[in-house]
């Protein structure tokens, strides 16, 4: 593969690029589903190509090809630098990298049981039997289960004389019963929704989650919603479960402190952010209990934003996003790091594939735990609501205003939950709805969960992101909103 | 690792020239070897799908390109059946020892899992009427072209002031599948969009153009209309959240609307999870809206079979308000005892079909005309990040986004802030006053269709956000 990469740098440096940069990914993919007792998907693929990103005439092309030959390889390279300058056509500045080292590494994400290994019986038996545990339940019309593996291994190289081979194992896992009565569809999701829980581990990821004692809990819980009493509309106290408080980070954190929603570059697509550059160092984002931390190490867990080096040859690090309240980074790249008075990237470069340009991405971007043990949170709260597993999440393209809703929610009084509620939502602004957080639970009920589905760029690419968070109070949220009109 | 194509710009002769694709023969030639090479293996049947694409991407900012992107790729998926089992593995590596490899990996994920009663034999030979959607100006746009495109708008926005992003995009991708049956088909079609967002301060607005024929839209005339409505843009003010009449630009009508297009799947009411369970055969919507899948309405695109290979027929899913018929797969088909449609996806798989060329039937009123009818109401641009709230009475959220405009007596007044929606489709469907002509609408939520412009009373935005 070096070969390869060197073949497309040595061609990129003699069409007159001044920097280069090149992938060579292989992935690999076992997708495994069931519904109602059957099979659905059983399918694997692999993909294997070559990216080459280059700056000439002071301006980016990028080009891509499966086409791994050497001639396949130059005439793609070639390509990267033609396309570099037509953008040079309509460009109105000098693309300034900052200065980064150059690194010789080989590095593998730990697991202890390769998927791809376990008998794809084995992984079929429990899904099956996890299915057929669900629809025991009387009431349940819809079953699905379902397992992903991806093996990812990529191979990059760069002009300033990186070589870097990273082995990413990544696995999800998860279950759904579907109750469809009258006239309501319920549904209850086991770890989570979007297909699960998803990590950068091995097949200890499914052994972990018990899939066969939830199976009739959630069962159970998607044909007791159609009874539960529908969540109220009011302002009141909210309780999230870590998954959906997870995916409120994702949504109102992560994606308005990527620098290049800031600066305007997906001000077509994805969106800006609220976060101007003068908010820096300035904003109180949150209550003083309110720590986040954008964390690509190993050291925080293994999550999907976990890696050595990010796809521009950057070192994996932790960023502190907010400090007891304050904001105070934002996730950075080479190109942007200087706007920010950085002298270095933050290392958020990630690409989905060897046919994808790398960009500005979440990694583990997490809520640090509170002093809270869970139990006590719920007894110290005398009027409030509990809202777990995300079923629907909007946000506006400046990420301010956003609305959740999740599929069961608990009536919480007098420090007890005393009831189930169907359909709960709850809707808020951003930097209100962190400052009225004042309670976290602690490290024992955190968990790094993984958001498989992150979509972003054009063309559309879609990343895994990780997200450690533990149940958290807030306080005078709007709650009820979505079903206000039904 | 796989030979060098024979048609493709050596390294000597690389530009960014538009990549080519290979000539229909060649993807023949690959399902032929995949077929005789499964003749020596345990798989009963085969079928092989081959899929290309040669797609090129520039992509603007700050009045500037900032990413400028071209890909070529060709995958090779297989779905073998032995013994009443079936799966499918898929590689982009098309030599013999890579495409045995993909073959042997199909049987042994099939033979992984217990047989299936309901696996029907693959389908024999079909006969397919031709669409015409390969435009050859489309296939050989260059990124210099497209650069001096994006230029001449960015220099537009930078004029007026204002800061430009989007896309300008051109394409062309083939497909081809064949089966042990002797069925054998190919499509190949091109692709052409460009998308600009115009900010003038905290204003933005939006424009947008889709099509097979990179000639049918002037990326400069949709740079001037974001351009005009993003000054119109600047002052909003902020509205009470309520009911509102609302008109809604195709683009807006195609994001919400086509959050429908699964709800036609007879796998998914078997499944009970569409909102058209118990609710076939009634006057569901109004009787002004009408809803066709049509694969070969002249404003579609998209391959003339299905993923099980089978021809796709026009059907008509809403006849004035009134859900008639659904699509089926094959095996959904055998099921329901009804004919299969054409709109299977590739097996296996857990979803049936879907209807992807939906076409609603338009009206003779026009944006501006309903403009001039409406007393008080909401101009809507676009909508943004719309997800399901309730799956069965379709209630959708999302948010409106670059430009939205009061209507006061008749004519546009002023810009509002942006609302937050709760709205059940099936009520705004029954709530539509006019409809425009149906027009190929693009957004950002759902594929493109054929939808029109929508004149809708009693709209429920629930929350106002902060520009």
């Amino acid at each position: 593969m070096w070969d390869l990469c060197t073949n497309a740098l040595d061609t990129a440096r003699l069409r007159g690029a001044a920097y280069g940069d090149v992938r060579v990914m292989h992935l690999r993919q076992r997708d495994l589903t069931t519904k109602n007792g059957q099979v659905g998907t059983l399918s694997q693929s692999e993909s294997i190509g070559l990216g080459i990103r280059v700056l000439a005439n002071g301006a980016w092309g990028f080009s891509s090809t499966d086409r791994l030959t050497r001639e396949g390889v130059a005439a793609c390279a070639a390509q990267a630098v033609s396309i570099a300058k037509a953008s040079a056509l309509a460009k109105r500045g000098e693309v300034v990298l900052a200065p980064e080292q150059s690194y010789i590494d080989s590095w593998q994400s730990p697991f202890c049981k390769d998927p791809f290994e376990i008998p794809l019986e084995t992984q079929l038996a429990l899904l099956l039997a996890a299915d057929a545990e669900m629809r025991r339940v009387k009431g349940v019309t819809l079953t699905e289960t379902g397992m992903q593996f991806r093996k990812i291994d990529s191979w990059f190289a760069s002009s300033i004389g990186s070589r870097i081979h990273q082995r990413k194992l990544i696995s999800g896992c998860g279950i759904a019963a579907t109750s469809f009565q009258g006239e309501e569809i319920q549904k209850r999701s086991y770890p989570n929704s979007f297909g699960g829980q998803h990590a950068l581990q091995g097949y200890e990821l499914v052994q972990s989650l018990d899939l066969l004692k939830n199976a009739p809990i959630v069962a159970e819980e998607a044909a007791a919603l159609h009874s539960a009493s529908q969540c109220p509309e009011k302002i009141g106290t909210l309780i999230l479960g870590a998954s959906q408080l997870g995916l409120q980070i994702h949504e109102s954190i992560g994606h308005p402190i990527e620098l290049d929603r800031v600066l305007g570059e997906e001000a077509n697509f994805a969106g800006t952010s609220f976060l101007t550059l003068d908010q820096l160092n300035k904003l109180k984002y949150g209550s003083s209990i309110v720590n986040v931390v954008a964390d690509a190490r190993l050291d925080h867990g293994q999550g999907l934003g976990t890696f050595a080096y990010d796809d521009e040859g950057v070192p994996a690090q932790c960023t502190d996003i907010i400090k007891n309240g304050q904001f105070c980074g934002y996730l950075s790249n080479r190109e942007t790091a200087h706007l920010v008075g950085l002298n270095r990237s933050s290392g958020t470069m990630r690409t989905e594939s060897w046919n994808r340009l790398p960009i500005i991405r979440m990694t583990n971007v997490s809520l640090l735990p509170g002093t809270w043990d869970y139990d006590d949170l719920i007894a110290d709260t005398h009027d409030g609501i509990l809202m777990e597993t995300n079923r629907s999440w909007s946000i506006d393209d400046r990420r301010y205003q956003f609305q959740f809703s999740t599929e069961i929610g608990w009536e919480i009084k007098g420090g007890k939950k005393v009831r189930m509620l169907k359909n709960p939502s709850y809707s808020g602004i951003t930097t209100e709805f962190w400052n009225s957080c004042d309670a976290i639970s602690k490290l024992s009920h955190w968990t790094l969960w993984g958001t498989p589905n992150c979509g972003k760029g054009q063309p559309m690419q879609t990343m895994g992101t990780g997200h450690g968070a533990s149940p958290s109070r807030f306080r005078d949220v709007r709650i009820g909103t979505a079903f206000a009109n039904q | 690792m796989k030979p060098a194509p024979k048609s493709r710009n050596s390294s000597n002769q690389a530009s960014a020239k538009a990549a080519e694709l290979f000539p229909e023969r060649e993807l023949r030639r690959i399902v032929a070897t995949v077929l005789r090479l499964a003749k020596s293996t345990a798989a009963e049947e085969t079928e092989v799908h081959v899929d290309e694409v040669a797609d090129a991407l520039t992509r603007f900012a700050n009045n500037a390109i900032h990413q400028n992107v071209a890909e070529q790729g060709l995958t090779v998926s297989i779905r073998t059946v032995a013994d009443g089992r079936t799966a499918r593995a898929t590689t982009n590596r098309i030599d013999e020892d890579s495409l045995r490899a993909a073959i042997e990996a199909s049987l042994s994920l099939a033979h992984s899992q217990p047989k299936d009663p309901r696996l029907l034999s693959m389908p024999a030979k079909q006969r397919y009427r031709r669409v015409n959607r390969f435009v050859k100006p489309t296939a050989a746009l260059s990124a210099e072209e497209r650069a001096r495109a994006v230029r001449r708008a960015c220099d537009l926005a930078v004029k007026n002031g204002q800061v430009a992003a989007g896309i300008y995009s051109t394409g062309q991708s083939q497909s081809a599948m064949g089966n042990s049956r002797g069925l054998f088909a190919s499509y190949r079609e091109t692709h052409s969009e460009f998308s600009i967002t115009v900010q003038e301060g905290p204003a933005a607005s939006w424009a947008k153009a889709n099509s097979a024929d990179v000639r049918a839209f002037d990326p400069q005339k949709l740079a001037v209309r974001a351009s005009e409505k993003a000054h119109l843009a600047v002052d909003s003010r902020e509205l009470a959240p309520g009911p509102y009449t609302v008109i809604l630009e195709p683009s807006a009508v195609l994001d919400l609307v086509g959050f429908l297009f699964y709800d036609f799947a007879a796998t998914a009411l078997e499944d009970k999870r569409s909102c058209l369970n118990d609710r076939m055969g009634k006057q569901l919507f109004g009787q002004n809206i009408t809803i066709t899948d049509d694969a070969y309405h002249a404003l579609q695109q998209g391959a003339p079979f299905d993923g099980e290979g089978l021809p796709r027929q026009k059907v008509l899913l809403v006849d004035r308000g009134i859900p008639r018929n659904l699509v089926y797969s094959r095996a959904a088909a055998k099921a329901a005892g009804k004919q299969p449609t054409g709109h299977g996806f590739a097996l296996p798989n857990e979803y049936g079909e879907a209807p992807m060329n939906l076409v609603f039937t338009g009206g003779d009123s026009s944006v501006d005309k309903m403009v001039a009818s409406t007393d008080r109401g909401l101009l809507v641009t676009r909508l943004w990040y719309i997800r399901e709230v309730d799956p069965y009475e379709k209630v959708m959220t999302g948010m409106t986004r670059d430009g939205l405009f009061l209507v006061e007596n008749g004519r546009v007044t002023g810009a509002v802030r942006n609302f937050r929606f709760n709205q059940s489709l099936i009520e705004m469907l029954n709530n539509v006053e006019l409809l425009g002509p149906a027009v190929r609408a693009t957004g950002e939520e759902a594929f493109e269709m054929v939808v029109p412009a929508m004149k809708v009373h009693n709209f429920h935005f629930s929350e106002v956000t902060k520009f």
